[in-house]
């Protein structure tokens, strides 16, 4: 293996036009194919989660949908695994802060 | 070869089952290397097979790779023997076995109501069950992440398991940080998203799947500064018959090691990431030298600069379904737990087989000597016939023979017993509940708590959304003392968490027939 630029490079991906998704309000490009996390990564976004006792940031850290460490609230629904569910045009992400039902008042 | 045109699992329509009552011969759980093989092995001879995957596609964590829309024209550049998996998916593809994508089973119970776990599993009679019992039912949420609140439930005569594993974590200080991702979960990322944590991306923990996973962030274009491994390679020398009998092993490792000279990786050995700087993300991260038992050397630390790290310290197999059902278990010799299977795959539990990962972690060409050497089994004891026979014999020589290499490979990677010498007393050990190692010692040294189940009473370490997958290995070894320390083998009732709405649907629901359940429209669950 020749060290390729990047990702898609070494595995000669050609996917269809990017399309926008949003991260707390702000525009991220998402490729066909991509995890939520995949895309928030392919931006720089390493967290999108508040922990309940500390408030730190928290992202993906397994990949493969056993940790929950990297759920997010995605359209409106908390408790996501980024990790699993596909982006989709127009998605907005918006960072999980606790439990994510703060508006229930527990 | 291309996946662009379609990836099996992901296929929209589902073929209904073979008989008419909805009742499968077999329901496959996972679509891996194990699952795949032990599927199509069943359904070319004869028998009707339900293949269940939390992912839409199949190929399980090693083929994992991207998503039919991202277009890869060569997706086996991240991949060793990709070969094996495009025969296992074209026999897939020209196969009967029901393709169930986006299932993620939570539990599997089986009709009858008598503890199957007394009854015999020899001599089954022919076409009926061990012991007299009724067919199993597999429950499963739907969706990518399971959100989709539609319980899916598939009846079958026999089941295999084929679930696989996950990375075993042990914690220091600073893992919590972003920026620290699993070793295998890097891979995974890159193998389906094509996406990096970072630029610089240090890679460390103990186990092969080290470099493996440092050649192809290489690979993919990150810098890896250093692979950090806590053991050292010399154990292999141990076993030499061993090593011998398993020339594959040594050429995957040779290829590995290839890639890492050329992309100029250091590889330090006997030392591990006992720190992790940053305030916000990964800055650098500390690497210490360690004793023969895994103790940090003094004096012998080191700063690297980096904005990831892939850690891990091995895999654990994935095995909640079977210890509910009560399926026996062993110790590894890397302290993980797995099922006891015997000649056949079958676990103690009657008509319910294990293969791959599960039954101990071996690997993908392990896991397809195992899957198909299950679904010959199952074929056997469903037509009331013995297993035996060329193939046979010779599926049990190739998988006595791998099971001696992974369990030497195991040995040599076990985590050594001064591991936790580099925690402080707030690491986080327990990452969703965020419980420190200090609280975790407390409930030891103060409280006596002497397993891990006990801490997890006392201070909620293990109890929050991963059911302690994360925090299990760490904890038990703490809660152990001096201790080896082996997390222990779990009953949960729900493998995965299930929504209400779910559970609800279930209440004085028929058992409906299978093939109306996932892949038709809408309304089509069982009637809540």
């Amino acid at each position: 293996m020749a060290r390729a630029r990047t990702p898609a490079d070494l595995v000669g991906a050609q996917p269809g036009p990017p399309f926008e998704i949003t991260f707390d309000g702000r525009p991220v490009s998402a490729l066909p194919g991509q995890s939520v996390a995949a895309a928030l990564w392919a931006a720089d976004i390493l967290a999108w989660r508040t922990t309940r006792v500390g408030g730190r940031p928290r992202g993906a850290f397994c990949g493969i949908g056993q940790c929950y460490d990297c759920l997010a609230t995605i359209n409106g629904s908390p408790n996501r695994r980024a990790c699993l569910v596909p982006a989709r045009p127009g998605d907005a992400i918006t960072t999980q802060e606790g439990h994510g039902h703060e508006h229930l008042g527990v | 070869m291309s996946t662009s045109a379609s990836d099996p699992a992901a296929a929209p329509e589902a073929a209904g089952p073979a008989e008419p009552s909805g009742l499968y011969d077999l329901a496959v759980i996972g679509a891996g290397s194990a699952g795949l093989a032990g599927a199509v092995t069943a359904a070319e001879l004869g028998l009707s097979v339900a293949l269940l995957d939390t992912a839409t596609g199949t190929g399980g964590q090693f083929y994992r790779h991207p998503a039919p829309a991202a277009g890869a024209l060569r997706p086996e550049a991240l991949h060793h023997d990709w070969s094996a998996y495009a025969g296992l998916r074209r026999r897939l593809e020209a196969s009967t076995v029901t393709r169930l994508g986006g299932h993620h089973v939570w539990t599997v119970s089986r009709e009858g109501g008598s503890d199957s776990r007394e009854s015999g599993s020899a001599g089954g009679p022919a076409g009926g069950f061990a012991g007299g019992e009724g067919p199993w039912t597999v429950h499963a949420v739907t969706g990518a992440d399971g959100c989709a609140e539609r319980p899916v439930r598939v009846r079958a005569r026999a089941v295999l398991l084929a679930t696989g594993a996950y990375e075993r974590q042990l914690p220091f200080p600073g893992w919590t940080l972003p920026g620290v991702v699993g070793a295998g979960g890097a891979q995974a990322m890159l193998k389906s998203g094509l996406v990096l944590p970072g630029k610089r991306v240090v890679v460390a923990g103990s186990g092969p799947l080290l470099l493996a996973v440092a050649s192809s962030l290489a690979a993919a274009g990150a810098r890896v500064p250093a692979v950090v491994e806590a053991s050292g390679y010399l154990a292999y020398v141990r076993h030499p018959r061993v090593l011998a009998a398993n020339p594959h092993k040594l050429a995957e490792a040779a290829l590995h090691g290839g890639i890492l000279l050329r992309h100029r990786v250091r590889l330090r050995t006997r030392s591990a990431v006992t720190e992790v700087h940053g305030r916000d993300r990964v800055e650098a991260v500390t690497v210490t030298r360690l004793d023969r038992d895994w103790r940090p050397l003094p004096g012998t630390s080191r700063r690297i600069a980096c904005d990831a790290l892939a850690v891990g310290h091995g895999l654990v197999p994935q095995i909640e379904l079977a210890t509910t059902l009560g399926c026996a278990t062993r110790a590894t010799p890397d302290r993980t737990t797995a099922l006891v299977l015997d000649d056949l795959q079958e676990t103690s539990v009657p008509d319910l087989w294990a293969a791959g990962e599960a039954g101990g972690i071996g690997g993908a060409q392990l896991a397809r000597a195992e899957g198909e050497l299950a679904g010959l089994a199952i074929v056997s004891r469903l037509r009331g016939r013995p297993a035996r026979g060329g193939r046979v014999g010779k599926l049990q020589r190739r998988r006595d023979r791998m099971r001696a290499f992974a369990d030497a490979m195991a040995a040599a990677h076990a985590p050594g017993p001064g591991w936790s010498r580099w925690l402080t007393d707030d690491t986080d050990v327990c990452r969703c509940e965020e419980v420190t190692a200090g609280t975790v010692r407390a409930a030891v040294a103060d409280l006596g708590a002497r397993d891990a189940r006990t801490v997890k009473l006392l201070t909620r370490a293990g109890m929050g959304w991963c059911q302690g997958r994360m925090c299990g290995a760490g904890v038990a070894c703490l809660a152990a003392g001096a201790g080896p320390g082996e997390p222990p083998a779990e009953r949960r009732p729900l493998a995965v968490p299930v929504p209400l709405g779910a559970l609800a649907a279930l209440d004085g629901a028929a058992v409906g027939p299978v093939g109306e359940g996932p892949s038709a429209g809408p309304g089509d669950g069982p009637a809540a």
